[in-house]
Parts: C-alpha cells; structure tokens; sequence
C-alpha cells in the first residue's frame, strides 16, 4: 500500500514528507511532478508544504490549476486519501477540496515555532493513534494561515466533526482556532502545522509520530 | 483591449495589511486616515474582441484564478 507527495516548483517540504512515510508507513513512496497527469496507482496523496510558484497572486492558488490537480481531485472524489500540509491545506481549498480559505496571519509576522494543538476528532484515518480530546505539540512555519469561512460553513465543520485539530494558543487569528480539517466525507486532510517536521527527538519534536502512525494503520 | 481588474478583500474579512497601511499614514501625521484597504491590480492586454464577449471572459478568469471568491470581490474595467 503506497503514496505519493506531489511536488510543485517551490515545494519545500516534499522530502520531508517521503521522509516520515518511508521510515513509517510500509509501501512504496513516489514523488510526483506537478506537471503529469496521472498518479501511480496509491492509498494516500499528500499535498505538501513550500512556497509552491513562490506564493505567487495567493498561496497555492497556481498549485491549485496545476495538471496534476485534476488526478489528485478524481482521487479524492473515490474516497481514497488526500493530507495538505501548510501550502498543502492552501492547495486544498483553492480547489475546493476543502471549504474556506487562508488569509494572511492577524499578527502580520511569519510563525515558526513548536505550536500546542488540541485533537478534536481521533476518528479519523489521521488521528487514530492519538488521544482523542488529547494534547499535542506540532511546529507551524507560516505567514498565510489564518483560517476563514463564513459562519454556516465554521457551524457545519463543528457540527460533523470536520474539525480535527484546534489551536490551544491561537498564533494566527484562524477562525475558531482551526489548525486542520476534514471534508465531510472525511477522506480530505487539510493541516497548517507540520507533522512530518515532528517525528525525532533530535529535532526536538514528536508530536508528528501519531500522525503518520495513524496513516501507517490505514494503509497497511 | 486592455482589462483591468481590481481585487479586493470583501468586506468583514479581516484585513491586517489595510489595518497596518492606515496605521503607518497616522504615524507619519495623516491622522484623517480612518482605515484602510488592501487589494490588487491586475492588468490584462487581450486580443481584440466585441467588448460584452471580452467582459464575459474576463468574468471567469476572475472567478476561476484572479480572486479567490471565499474573501475577496473583483471589479472589471475593460479599455478598448
């Protein structure tokens, strides 16, 4: 059972993420070009974190046109599994994959720093290692990730359990301190803060372990 | 033909840049400057075209790619 990690031109955090599925998840992992059409045949797409085409008219909105985009989107649409890390999540609701958008943060200032979150939903193919209601630290590094929708939108993602993880401090202004949420199909992962940076204690955090341990459960 | 199109946070969206701009002018002694907005300019040279054709076209690439429509609106001006 595999993956793939679609890499956009200004991606950064693509082998990180092959990194974390490699030494985690059994199954091969395939990094994909943004510019073919078709994906290898795979359990689980991750969108990843960097500056895709240098954040260029809003984060991850030419990512979002990319050709790639219309295999990732039929994959989706088959129930199979899509993560958006940080430009990722900027990706995800460009294509509307996911509801909403991502602003600039509140405070103006880039955040880069070991950020406490709250996981409010363990039902999911990404959270069942972790406790459910229970606390976890996982490091953001963004300039862009307020968290906007309407309020019928922010009631509905409350209501159906679409909202997966919660800021405990809020650092950036989002919207009933979202940090990630689900579509409502709950196959469509969208998280600021970066797991795959969050998986050995010699960069200090391991907070991202539960996250790629759950992926491991799901697609073995 | 020239469109120009103006990309602006709708309103009630949080605009923190705005918030910064009318805060730099009031620092500098503009202190009429009550608040301030932040959008875009993008401006496009087209192929000529019958202007309602020219709109309805420009129409979609803001829909589709100019703005993101969740929190910003887009006015066009077409130029012959």
């Amino acid at each position: 059972m595999s993956a793939a990690v679609i890499v956009f031109p200004g991606s950064n955090c693509d082998r990180d993420a092959v990194s974390a599925l490699s030494l985690h998840t059994t199954g091969e992992v395939h990094r994909v070009w943004h510019r073919d059409t078709d994906l290898p045949k795979v359990d689980l797409v991750i969108l990843p974190g960097g500056f895709s085409y240098g954040d260029y008219l809003r984060s991850g909105a030419i990512a979002a046109r990319s050709p790639i985009m219309a295999a990732v989107q039929a994959h989706a649409k088959r129930g199979a599994l899509v993560v958006g890390i940080c430009n990722g999540f900027q990706i995800l609701t460009e294509t509307h994959l996911l509801p909403g958008a991502l602003m600039r943060n509140a405070g103006l200032k880039f955040l880069c720093k070991s950020t406490p979150l709250r996981i409010e939903n363990a039902d999911t193919p990404f959270t069942r290692a972790y406790d459910d209601h229970g606390e976890t630290a996982i490091p953001i590094a963004h300039h862009d990730g307020n968290y906007f929708a309407d309020e019928d939108t922010l009631d509905r993602l409350e209501g159906q359990g679409q909202i997966v993880f919660r800021y405990m401090e809020n650092p950036n202004g989002s919207s009933r301190d979202i940090a990630g949420i689900t579509n409502k199909a709950g196959n469509v992962l969208g998280m600021m803060p970066h797991p795959e940076r969050a998986i050995d204690p010699l960069t200090g955090e391991t907070g991202g372990l539960a996250f790629f341990k759950s992926l491991a459960r799901v697609m073995t | 033909m020239k469109a120009i199109v103006h990309i602006r946070p709708r309103s009630g969206v949080l605009d923190p840049q705005g918030q910064a701009v009318a805060g730099a002018l009031k620092h500098m002694g503009f202190d009429e400057v009550l608040s301030a907005r932040q959008g875009k300019i993008i401006e496009l040279e087209l192929g000529d075209g019958d202007e309602q054709d020219v709109r309805q076209r420009v129409q979609k690439m803001c829909e589709h790619l100019l703005a993101n429509t969740v929190i910003e609106d887009f006015s066009i001006s077409i130029e012959a």
